[in-house]
């Protein structure tokens, strides 16, 4: 099913609103990660909005969809979308990474919302695999999605997943890759080239699906093509931009693990409330 | 003669049995389901049996995936590599979150024999005590191990349950397994010998031989690890003179330290430590190993008279 120009609207006004919160929640919190947020924002935003079948008032509804973030650390734009939608109370924001409080700096089961920890990164896809098993073995019809970053798949773990999936021919999980070509110390493609990706998990027997992972509609199609796909799994590479949204954050591999000052702050929520008038 | 078993026989066959009245047990493997015993589960129940292939770390976190839906998982491997290849995912992705996932390694320690020192885990139930919420049984024999494995099923939470390669005799007239209670296997006033696995055995049989010159040395079956009773050995540490711990794994890290760690706090004693020492393993039969490594009853007496001098 294709979204109406005006749902498109709806989603990707919300995506501004989830982006101002994180901004608020990292500022805030004076550490974590806004870049990758920031790239997987729309794409979240999309899955909860209008793709996956959940109830935030009954988060262990065994048949919901399941989601993993496998790249735990951005985390922020995930908890923004589930305080949004009602999992838990939007005040608990202003605590993350605080002592004491519900929200980690990763993710972790006890929020509600969040299914299996991670933040150690390559175990997401083994994890949402292990969901995906689990509805055959049930014959229940959930889907299992599970995000992840491009730095992330240069771990291992990631391909004995992705070769798992395909051996069982895992049709309701579908991966989404937040590719938004930068990690940590730099560069994807200068620290650890991971091209040619689409060939890649094709040759792991994925079909692959490539889009721009900032435009909502050919987001929404891209899950509602991958629901369709049978006998195999489907990976969605997703190209983003790291920090998208902010200008001064875009494509600026500092933003990847540094939360931004008070006047950065100030300026990027500026900046998005701008746009969202626009 | 008492009967002799594989414990991962009584470990394959219980899988099945409780498979049998259980829809909620799923069983992985990673390859070796012929030698952990796995594949008897899996011949009666492949709908709920995943083999990963040669790749522990998938299999791990997969694991840690089935048990969030609900599903009580045993996950089984050599245990060289069910504590080192995936030790991340045992930590951060079934531990952290308290997952119901059962790990069951077979082959651990030098008992493994001729394949030699990359396949003899003896650091596993170091690595793995240390994260909090595991439990880790090291069962004796067969039987024990039948009782091991369904308490880590009706037991909500990880497990590591480790079990031996080759066969073992099987304990006769033992006490009833209870998780987290030592069991007295004989009683004696002037030290204690704890031991675990493999090693209960010779133990005993040391027990024995140091009655015959007088000293008699109280017994205690410490099938797991963690949480450790407590009580039994605070009750030791007052009735008898010191103790010789008695482990087929590293003197560092295992029931040794444990033992030591816990009374150094509460009830200082002299501990001494039979296992092997700072050394990797090697090729050879059961008893050339048990003998080089020092775990022989033998090596028990010896321990035991110094601290009855």
């Amino acid at each position: 099913m294709l979204l109406d120009s005006r749902k498109i609207g709806e989603l990707e006004a919300k995506a501004r609103e989830i982006r101002t919160l994180i901004v608020q929640m990292l500022a805030r919190a004076g550490s974590g990660h806004p870049g990758g947020s920031l790239s997987s924002t729309d794409i979240l935003t999309c899955l909860y909005y209008s793709v996956m079948r959940h109830n935030p008032k009954d988060p262990s509804w065994p048949d919901r969809d399941r989601f993993q973030l496998s790249k735990g650390h951005c985390c922020p734009a995930l908890y923004a979308v589930l305080a949004e939608q009602g999992y838990f109370p939007k005040e608990e924001l202003g605590n993350l990474r605080r002592f004491g409080c519900m929200l980690q700096g990763h993710p972790d089961r006890h929020t509600p919302g969040i299914e299996v920890c991670s933040g150690s990164l390559g175990q997401g896809l083994s994890v949402a695999l292990g969901m995906s098993l689990a509805a055959r073995i049930d014959k229940k019809d959930y889907r299992t999605y599970c995000l992840l970053g491009d730095g992330e798949i240069q771990e291992g773990n990631i391909w004995e997943a992705a070769m798992a999936a395909a051996h069982y021919k895992r049709d309701n999980l579908c991966a989404i890759l937040d590719y938004n070509g930068f990690q940590i110390d730099g560069r994807v493609s200068e620290v650890m080239g991971i091209e040619p990706l689409a060939e890649k998990w094709r040759s792991f027997g994925w079909y692959v699906i490539e889009i721009d992972g900032h435009n909502m509609a050919a987001i929404h199609k891209a899950f509602d093509t991958a629901k369709k796909i049978k006998e195999k799994p489907t990976m969605i590479l997703a190209k983003t931009i790291k920090g998208k949204g902010v200008s001064f954050m875009e494509n600026v591999v500092d933003f990847h693990g540094r939360a931004p000052t008070g006047d950065e702050h100030d300026l990027a929520v500026k900046e998005l409330n701008r746009r969202r008038h626009a | 003669m008492p009967e002799l078993l594989y414990q991962r026989d009584v470990y394959g066959k219980t899988l099945a049995e409780i498979g049998r009245r259980s829809p909620d047990i799923v069983v992985c493997d990673a390859d070796l389901s012929g030698s952990t015993r796995t594949a008897i589960f899996a011949k009666e129940f492949p709908e709920r049996f995943f083999n990963f292939g040669v790749a522990e770390q998938n299999m791990m976190a997969t694991s840690a995936g089935l048990a969030s839906c609900g599903k009580v998982v045993f996950a089984s491997t050599f245990a060289m590599f069910a504590s080192g290849r995936a030790w991340d995912q045992v930590r951060n992705t079934i531990c952290y979150g308290g997952l119901d996932v059962k790990i069951v390694a077979t082959h651990a320690g030098v008992t493994v024999g001729p394949d030699g020192a990359s396949h003899q885990a003896l650091e596993d139930i170091a690595v793995l005590r240390a994260i909090p919420n595991m439990r880790v049984i090291v069962p004796c024999d067969g039987p024990e191990t039948r009782e091991a494995v369904l308490t880590a099923f009706e037991t909500p939470g990880p497990f590591y349950i480790r079990l031996g390669r080759a066969k073992v005799p099987s304990l006769e007239n033992k006490p009833p397994f209870s998780l987290g209670k030592g069991t007295l296997l004989r009683e004696g006033k002037d030290l204690t010998l704890v031991a675990c696995g493999v090693m209960v055995q010779p133990a005993l049989k040391a027990a024995a031989e140091l009655l015959e010159n007088g000293i008699e040395a109280r017994v205690i079956n410490m099938h797991t690890l963690k949480p450790l009773d407590e009580d039994i050995l605070l009750e030791a540490a007052r009735q008898t003179r010191g103790f010789v711990v008695c482990e087929e794994h590293s003197v560092i890290g295992g029931l040794g330290s444990a033992v030591a760690e816990f009374l150094s706090e509460k009830h200082p004693a002299r501990v001494l430590r039979i296992g092997v020492r700072n050394r990797f393993g090697q090729s050879g039969d059961e008893a050339a190993l048990l003998a080089e490594y020092g775990l022989t009853s033998a090596d028990i007496v010896a321990a035991a008279r110094s601290l009855a001098v």
